[in-house]
């Protein structure tokens, strides 16, 4: 966990303050709805089909068990019982009301949370790994870097008005667990040939009508030039971004415009100027903010000890999830555990004030208190001994959190779609609903083995669906909803865009359009552990563009 | 310059103008004297010049609702209204889905974990 200090707290304190008597100002009519929406969207609040909509932080994923608890106490006391976890580690909650809204965040504030810096044109939270800290194939914990990063962005005065939105991602493993290339700016961490740690620089990248893969401007950067280096570049944004059309502002579209080697340039050229001066890290600024990070005291375990491997030996369903849900952690006798928010039938990454408050006290219990909240809309228990599994399945299992569905096709990411949001073209949430309702049985599911369906419900993705293995579009085509398809997309380390496989679909096909997909996988795939999105990159879109439209 | 509300409105069928309301966000519809949650209360349209002048009170009335806008409604032989497209009928009637609470309470209140 990160403890926050008397700064962040009399910031957030003050800016809850600051929007209580905005609320006021604008129920009462001092303040006309132009003049309030830029106030209500720098403090995450949205007006979407049916109600308000409040977007809290979750920064690099990391919540404690009283921060769950409190946003289980939203939930049931401002909104309708539940949160909805996004796909960019924060959280939503869909029925709040305006009125209502000074109480709900002066609460948040209470255990150090808020929604700035979830909406409008600056940066917003910032994203990493959500095994941080914990994952064996990490080299430094990636929350360190981002909360170097956040400090300096903050309601940085230079940086609260761009050309359009700017997401950060950090990621430290060789495992891409953060979807690096899909945003503005990621940093990468990794060893150069003389053994010293820096970054990989890499911009341009995001979704939406205009999809590119951010691209290596630095391929290694020392960790001493972070904050200079994301200065140069969040300026020559500003300067340079386009503000003329909305469609054109990402800085995607500047980097492809001046290519990235052109943009690496202006970079440089603003770079030069400031590394060396105030932004410059020293390693005591550095130790000073990791040192605020609190590490579990982790007892002296073995791997596998006995009673847990008893346990899998003797239930078929807990050894399953283990296989699927568990995974390695850097210290001996613990493990990372994923919670799937995906259960059949249900909408991926909601989750209910009654189920936040049995994990928060799950978390106390095992896995000294902390939860992490993943980008693919799970959770997970990044502390557990092992031989605290059963235990935990079982308690898991009885609140619906333990569906060994994980990286499985039915662990769907999908936005919130028509059914809640105002920018929508089309459903998501019940299409994703029938689909993990065909694959309900999970023998199947493992059949069909990882396979990624990312939905959204308008261009702007939301959904991530253009790096789903299986990606699917919603859009509107006179009053009716169809569906776009695309095959062999991937967020991790070899991140992909996927290809459309042909005309768009009829909201009733989607699902069969998936069956028939995942059949035409087993059939080409050449043994049972060629992963699908391994088939598709063997043979291309065109067997499976044949079996979708062969009788349609 | 010809402001938004002085561009005319190109309708094809019948519409109310509906907005949400400033408090909590709630879908509602333009009626005769003022604001209501109820479709069937609501004005209904069929020529430009009405809708438009609908549109102009809504605007004018900043203080109770929010983001008026003309929407596509369908006459039932009954006489009710009916929303006019998907995005009405889910603004009427609320999301296709079941809330979560609802689908999952059951077996939450079987936890016991402290």
């Amino acid at each position: 966990m990160y403890l926050y200090d008397e700064l962040d707290r009399t910031l957030v304190g003050e800016r809850v303050a600051e929007f209580r008597g905005q609320v006021a100002r604008r129920l009462s009519g001092e303040l006309t709805e132009d003049e309030f929406k830029p106030l209500r969207l720098m403090n995450g609040v949205y007006l979407q089909l049916h109600a308000y909509m409040l977007r809290i932080a979750i920064p690099y994923g990391t919540l404690s068990s009283a921060q769950l608890r409190m946003l289980a106490h939203v939930a049931r006391r401002y909104d309708r019982g539940y949160g909805h976890f996004t796909t960019r580690q924060n959280i939503q909650y869909h029925w709040i009301k305006l009125a209502e809204l000074p109480d709900a965040v002066a609460d948040l504030a209470g255990v150090g949370m808020h929604g700035m810096q979830t909406s409008g044109n600056n940066v917003r939270n910032i994203t990493t790994d959500q095994w941080a800290g914990v994952a064996p194939d990490e080299i430094e914990d990636p929350r360190i870097w981002a909360e170097v990063i956040r400090q300096h962005v903050t309601l940085h005065p230079e940086f609260s008005f761009m050309p359009r939105k700017f997401k950060i991602a950090v990621g430290t493993s060789r495992h891409d667990r953060a979807a690096l290339r899909i945003h503005d700016m990621a940093l990468r961490m990794h060893r150069n040939g003389d053994g010293e740690t820096g970054f990989e620089v890499m911009v341009g990248g995001g979704l939406g009508r205009t999809p590119y893969l951010a691209k290596t401007i630095k391929p290694f950067l020392p960790k001493r030039d972070v904050l200079s280096y994301v200065e140069a570049v969040l300026r020559t944004y500003n300067q340079f971004g386009r503000r003329d059309n909305i469609y054109k502002a990402r800085i995607k579209i500047l980097v492809h415009e001046l290519g990235a080697e052109g943009f690496a340039k202006e970079v440089d050229a603003e770079w030069l100027s400031i590394k060396d001066g105030a932004l410059a890290l020293d390693d005591e600024v550095v130790a000073e903010i990791a040192s605020r990070f609190r590490y579990p005291a982790y007892a002296r375990l073995e791997d596998n000890p006995p009673e847990f491997s008893a346990a899998r030996r003797a239930d078929r369903r807990f050894d399953a999830w283990v296989g699927n849900s568990v995974a390695n952690h850097k210290m001996p006798g613990y493990a990372i555990v994923t919670l799937s928010l995906k259960p059949e039938g249900g909408t991926p990454g909601d989750v209910t004030a009654e189920q936040m408050d049995a994990i928060a006290d799950l978390a106390d219990r095992y896995s000294f208190g902390e939860i992490r909240v993943g980008h693919e809309q799970n959770l997970a228990l990044p502390h557990v001994a092992q031989h605290d599994l059963p235990a935990l399945w079982r308690a898991l299992d009885a609140i619906g959190v333990a569906t060994a569905n994980v990286n499985l096709i039915t662990d769907i990411i999908a936005c919130p779609g028509l059914d809640y949001c105002s920018l929508a073209n089309a459903r998501s949430i019940p299409i994703a609903q029938e689909i993990t309702r065909r694959f309900h049985n999970l023998d199947l599911a493992r059949d069909v083995g990882r396979l990624h369906i990312n939905i959204s419900g308008c261009i702007n993705a939301c959904g991530h669906h253009h790096v789903g293995h299986i990606g699917i579009l919603g859009v509107e085509k006179n009053g009716e909803e169809f569906y776009q398809i695309t095959l062999g997309g991937k967020a991790d380390e070899n991140a992909t865009l996927g290809a459309l496989i042909g005309p768009a679909v009829p909201y009733a096909q989607v699902a069969d359009v998936v069956e028939d997909i995942a059949a035409a996988y087993i059939e080409l795939r050449e043994r049972p552990d060629e992963l699908f999105i391994d088939t598709v990159k063997r043979t291309g879109v065109e067997p499976f563009r044949e079996r979708v439209y062969a009788t349609r | 310059m010809t402001s938004p509300l002085q561009q005319k409105l190109k309708i094809v069928g019948p519409v109310v103008v509906t907005a949400n309301r400033l408090a909590d966000g709630a879908v509602v519809y333009r009626g005769e004297h003022g604001w209501t949650t109820r479709l069937d209360g609501a004005a209904v349209a069929t020529s430009p010049a009405i809708a438009q002048d609908l549109l102009a009170a809504a605007n004018a009335d900043g203080l109770h609702a929010v983001d008026a806008y003309v929407a596509p409604v369908q006459l039932a032989e009954d006489g009710g209204v009916r929303p006019g497209n998907l995005r009405e009928r889910i603004r009427s009637f609320g999301p296709t889905i079941d809330l979560p609470l609802h689908a999952l309470r059951v077996k939450a209140d079987h936890v016991s974990v402290r």
